[in-house]
């Protein structure tokens, strides 16, 4: 029988793991033991209802429902002096509950506290922008759109960010394999050549990591190089001394015999 | 209108030109001054940009992804290929991140956390120099940046001697620090910073009233304060417009609580007050550089943590203890498996808020990683900030921004 691959998530795994190691959370703290974000979670109960809370490495960690982002957001900003959006995400825990888990990291200067929040939401679920209140998530969504496929609603411009428009895929989603899928091999053929010359091309070799020892085009063969190609016959390469024929002008012909190596540097 | 075929591809649905006076411009990728591969749409009237669309991603190639399929450790020197022109620092950034994750922070020995703040520093004015060398030399002064890379070329020789390599230097692990400094090192440090102070004297003598230099660069690349703040700007670039925030003072980490430095602010909002800050700031640097000789001569001389559930022992216990070798080989072979949760950690990079973002769900390899890279959101102003500039301002205002590509696109 074939070996079970589980094409939810085609991520590197460890080869070995110990049956009775189970590795410690970090560390949590409740949020009373913080006066400043005690009161801030405090205002924020006020507004929307909060699933969970707790401090994490210090920083405040705030989950809630998808729909009340932007009401959140706009308090932390205004009402809770949390002006500054530091970075803004996704997760994907599509293989073990079929959700993206989105998280927006923000900063408070005059509190010089930091703060998380984070809500989970389905594979087909939209978020709302929050383009209108920090400009900065503008490129963030993009981002987090093209490489997750998640869409923020009432974004003005939800484009592809980096990767080219035409890509199909999402690349950073753990069933998108480290090397590209199979529209990756074909995708510079298709551009450059057209689709009529796939067959005699070929898909591109996208293992970087990959040395084919009969390829004698492709510099696989290191100082056992062949011209084009040609077959390998076997013998290493032989570069000699190379000399210009005729010399160049303004340089000396170099001697071998006169040159010194030196042991360290002058 | 372009008639698209093979050989004259349609150009991306541009048409560059219209039937007003408005004029569509392609700037780069492959432009000098476009710092790497920005490409930024242009729409002019006259010589006043109406709107500008920066087109990024051509350096893309994939790190958040490949941090996923490498260990930690094994990930570390891909960070170096982020700021290519500050590599140490950002693989400071990552390694404090792990760090903070495993709970080793304090117990980092003394003698790494000074060499690792000596490294950061020599970076911040690497960076910087090469900063204002481009950037003059994208306003037109020339002979600016052959100086500035004149003495770059001594703080690289530092990085040289120190780890062995001038750009991709990996030259901190996470836990610590590879090597010790090696002899004579500190001795051409003091040369080099006592010299450093006159070098920006005269880039200052040079630049300071220069009135090419004030005419393009004074009220140029006006960013508010609102704006820094609402875009996302950090480092020079928002202490420019007047915010006083350095993650070095505000939220100290490493040894940057015992030193003894100033953070330069100004509220000019333009890119000559942005200038004068790189400048103070190399100063700063140098100041820093200064007071870590003496403590380093005073630590003792661990350079690694001693923590061998998470970092391989030193050497003597692998050669002597047989668990401690067990340890090791573990680590080697799988990798070391932090602790469940999530982790966020911001480190002042030259270029401004260089955070890591870590979700390790207990598996050597991070389950997601992203980075905040500084450039990436100074990148996304343009689009705004060029607004009712000129086409010839451009040029300053994305020089003056310090972007790097290799961080942007990541």
């Amino acid at each position: 029988m074939r070996a079970y691959q589980d094409r939810k998530n085609l991520q590197k795994k460890a080869y070995y793991s110990d049956r009775f190691f189970k590795a410690p959370p970090v560390p949590r703290k409740d949020v009373s033991t913080d006066e400043i974000f005690a009161n801030d979670l405090k205002h924020l109960k006020s507004l929307v209802k909060i699933k969970d809370s707790y401090i994490e490495l210090d920083q405040l960690v705030v989950i809630i429902e998808p729909k009340d982002i932007c009401k959140v957001m706009l308090s932390l900003k205004q009402e809770l002096e949390y002006d500054f959006l530091s970075e803004l995400s996704a997760t994907d825990f599509l293989a073990k509950s079929n959700q993206f888990e989105i998280f927006y990291q923000l900063l408070s200067m005059s509190k010089r506290k930091r703060l998380r929040v984070k809500y989970m939401i389905s594979q087909d679920q939209a978020i709302d922008s929050i383009m209108h209140i920090f400009k900065s998530a503008d490129w963030a969504e993009r981002e987090m759109f093209d490489m997750f496929g998640i869409v923020a609603n009432n974004h003005t411009y939800l484009k592809r960010l980096l990767m080219p428009e035409d890509w199909v895929g999402y690349p950073l989603l753990k069933s998108y394999p480290l090397e590209g899928d199979e529209a990756a091999k074909w995708y510079e053929v298709d551009k450059i050549f057209g689709k009529e010359y796939r067959d005699i091309i070929g898909p591109e070799m996208r293992d970087s990591a990959t040395i084919n020892i009969k390829d004698t085009k492709n510099f696989a063969r290191v100082k056992h190089e062949v011209p084009y190609g040609e077959k390998y016959s076997g013998k290493p390469t032989d570069f000699g001394n190379y000399q210009e024929d005729g010399g160049v002008p303004l340089i000396s012909k170099f001697k071998k015999e006169n040159s010194k190596e030196l042991n360290s540097r002058k | 209108m372009q008639t698209p075929n093979r050989l004259k591809p349609f150009y991306e649905n541009l048409v560059f030109e219209k039937d007003d006076n408005r004029m569509i411009v392609n700037f780069g990728p492959q432009h000098p001054s476009a710092h790497g591969q920005l490409r930024l749409i242009l729409e002019l009237d006259g010589e006043q940009v109406v709107k500008a669309v920066p087109d990024v991603g051509y350096l893309h190639r994939g790190i958040e992804k490949m941090a996923e399929n490498m260990i930690y450790n094994e990930f570390l020197p891909t960070t170096d290929r982020m700021d290519y022109i500050a590599a140490s620092s950002n693989n400071y950034g990552f390694a404090l991140a792990v760090e903070r994750l495993l709970g080793i922070e304090d117990k980092i020995p003394r003698r790494a956390e000074i060499i690792r703040v000596m490294l950061l520093e020599l970076n911040r004015i690497i960076s910087h120099l090469f900063w204002l060398a481009t950037h003059a030399l994208d306003v037109g002064a020339m002979s600016i940046f052959l100086y500035c890379f004149r003495e770059r070329e001594f703080a690289m020789d530092l990085m040289e001697d120190y780890c062995g390599a001038r750009l991709t230097h990996s030259s901190i692990r996470i836990g610590g620090v590879p090597l010790d400094l090696p002899k004579g090192w500190l001795e051409d440090l003091e040369k080099f910073i006592d010299k450093l102070p006159e070098n920006i004297a005269d880039y200052e003598g040079l630049l300071d009233k220069n009135r090419i230099w004030l005419m393009r660069l004074e009220q140029v690349g006006m960013l508010s304060k609102e704006d820094a703040l609402n875009w996302g700007c950090s480092g020079p670039t928002l202490r420019g417009s007047g915010v006083a925030w350095d993650i070095r003072k505000e939220e100290p980490y490493s040894i940057y609580d015992e030193l003894d430095f100033d953070v330069p602010v100004t509220d000019s909002c333009d890119s000559y007050g942005r200038y004068k800050l790189y400048m103070q700031e190399m100063r700063e640097s140098a100041k820093i550089l200064r007071q870590l000789i003496p403590m380093y001569k005073e630590s003792s001389p661990e350079i690694v943590a001693n923590v061998p559930e998470y970092i391989s022992a030193p050497k003597e216990q692998l050669m002597t203890e047989n668990f401690a070798l067990m340890q090791h080989f573990v680590l080697v072979t799988q990798g070391m498996r932090p602790p469940v949760g999530e982790v966020y950690v911001a480190t002042e990079s030259p270029k401004g808020e260089l955070g890591f973002y870590i979700n390790s769900q207990g598996d050597p390899y991070p389950y997601r990683l992203k980075i905040r890279a500084p450039s990436f959101w100074h990148t996304s102003v343009l689009q705004e900030m060029l607004v009712g500039t000129y086409l010839a301002d451009v040029v300053t205002i994305i020089g003056n921004l310090n972007i790097v590509f290799g961080e942007i696109d990541r």
